[in-house]
């Protein structure tokens, strides 16, 4: 045990893989470090194991071999997950919805409504808590499954494509809400996508998964602070970033294909 | 929109009234007698006459018909939640509930009958043969169709198997449940008229079956039209009873429910 300046280890997995009953390799051994208060996104073409990398740490399944292990800070209620899609129950208000994680761990109801009510806020959905998700556009209900997630007051975010279904011009907006509230908040974050600017725009760290066979073969730091101003995305920084990340995935795919 | 509104309440209403008519003047013109076909006016006219047998017949086939839908729709719903529950137990039991489906009721109504010493329970049992398939098969669909994202956010939550059943499956299951309720209600009332006719004349309290029956009988034919004619309008007043409960409990999320424009 040495000091370090380090922060400390959030997730730390060894030589994960998974193989499904009929023989599907989802995912090769991976191995993957996350330290608390980062960012990091997985990019990769589609059926290269992301979900299932992030399925494995979340707990929704388990690896055929390896080890995940979660620093205990970040344990239950400490992990929530955002869905690709908004994954709200239709015939509940935004208010039961998000307060869902609270009802299910029994907290009090008049406890559990005032942290719903913080948990809109920080999305600004506060004036929507009486409406039903179908009466709410995609981006107003994927804002909704954020509230939902740190409503526990949740540090660690496993997020799988959150915005990856919505138009560009609003999926630009959401990542640059969300980048200001995650660095306000300090929350650690492994999103996966796939978009590349997305990638760069918000990430500390970017890790470059290939398909066949699912595993990481690339990374790069991205050393500007967070959260990057919307004008961000016109520098030449940025435009440098965003060709050698693509340069990357070529190569991925390029391994794909021999 | 307020044109189309219209036009949804007039067609059919014109329809039934060209349909009035032509039986009226087909029965004048042909000059049928009233124990071949009776036309409108005199079924009418019977039904004001008979009113006051024909409601007390009635209201023993509504309260027949009501027993064995609220029996179908707790003995079907908690079966379904067994069957959701065990994999086991839904293969064990649910070719039995598809036999009871696909035997005639008028076959087995018979030995109802003979087995079950009080009539009106004989008559409920039967109704209720009848109307519970439907809800049992669509209830445990529904039950089973919830979505794979929220049951993978409520076993991330640590929901436990209660939980998930209240809050996940049984909401999930509510536009199916009510779709088989539609069903099992026409059902239910034409159990109980089947099974009246099976039973025929025996028994103390009679049905609207026993007036049909007795009406044939006694060639009283235009009696025999006016009981039916209450036994359709019962089938559709309930109908419309089920639509509306359905419309209370979906409207604010299920598209069956949304308004919509044409």
């Amino acid at each position: 045990m040495s000091f370090s300046d380090l922060p400390a280890v959030a997730i730390d997995v060894r030589g994960a893989c998974k193989t499904y009953p009929n023989g599907t390799r989802a995912l090769e051994p991976v191995d993957l470090l996350l330290r608390e208060g980062e960012f990091v996104t997985i990019i990769g073409p589609s059926g290269c194991g992301k979900s299932t990398l992030l399925r494995l740490i979340a707990g929704l399944a388990a690896p055929t071999q390896g080890d995940i292990v979660l620093s205990q800070s970040f344990s239950a209620p400490a992990l929530a997950y955002v869905f690709q899609a908004p994954t709200l129950m239709p015939w509940a208000t935004l208010q039961v919805n998000v307060r869902l994680p609270l009802d299910l761990a029994g907290v009090a109801r008049e406890q559990a409504d005032e942290k719903t009510r913080r948990a809109l806020n920080q999305v600004r959905l506060q004036d929507f808590a009486s409406s039903f998700p179908r009466e709410l556009s995609g981006g107003m209900q994927m804002r909704a499954s954020i509230a939902r997630a740190l409503v526990t007051g949740a540090q660690l975010l496993l997020m799988d494509e959150p915005f990856g279904a919505l138009d560009e011009i609003t999926r630009n907006r959401l990542d640059s809400e969300f980048a200001e509230l995650s660095s306000r908040e300090r929350l650690t974050v492994l999103f996966v996508t796939h978009s590349i600017y997305e990638a760069v725009f918000l990430s500390s760290r970017v890790l470059v998964m290939s398909s066949r066979p699912g595993t990481i073969c690339g990374e790069i730091s991205i050393d500007l602070p967070r959260p990057r101003p919307e004008a961000f995305r016109g520098t030449a920084e940025f435009a440098a970033y965003s060709a050698k990340l693509s340069e990357m995935l070529a190569g991925a795919m390029q391994e794909d294909a021999t | 929109m307020s044109d189309w509104k219209w036009t949804k309440i007039a067609a059919p209403l014109l329809v039934g009234i060209v349909f009035l008519v032509l039986w009226h003047v087909l029965v004048v013109v042909n000059d049928i007698p009233p124990y071949i076909v009776p036309g409108p006016l005199l079924v009418l006219h019977t039904l004001v006459q008979d009113w006051q047998t024909l409601v007390a017949s009635l209201l023993v086939t509504l309260q027949v018909t009501a027993s064995a839908l609220l029996l179908a729709v707790i003995l079907g719903t908690l079966l379904s939640v067994l069957f959701v529950q065990s994999r086991l137990l839904e293969s064990a039991l649910l070719p039995y509930a598809v036999v009871l489906q696909v035997t005639p009721l008028v076959a087995i109504a018979p030995l109802i009958i003979i087995w079950v010493n009080e009539p009106f329970e004989a008559l409920v049992i039967c109704a209720t043969v009848a109307s519970i398939f439907p809800v049992i098969a669509n209830t445990t669909v529904g039950l089973r169709s919830v979505d794979t994202g929220l049951i993978d956010l409520f076993r991330l939550y640590k929901a436990s198997r209660t939980q998930i059943l209240w809050r996940l499956r049984i909401p999930s299951a509510a536009p199916f449940f009510f779709a088989g309720l539609r069903v099992a209600t026409a059902l239910a009332l034409i159990g109980a008229v089947v099974a009246e006719f099976v039973a025929g004349t025996g028994g103390t309290r009679s049905g609207l079956a026993y007036q049909i029956l007795q009406a044939g009988l006694q060639l009283k034919i235009p009696r025999l039209f006016a009981a039916l004619f209450l036994i359709t309008a019962t089938g559709i007043v309930l109908f419309l009873i089920v639509s509306a409960f359905t419309r209370l409990a979906l409207r604010h999320w299920h598209e069956s429910e949304l308004p919509h424009e044409p």
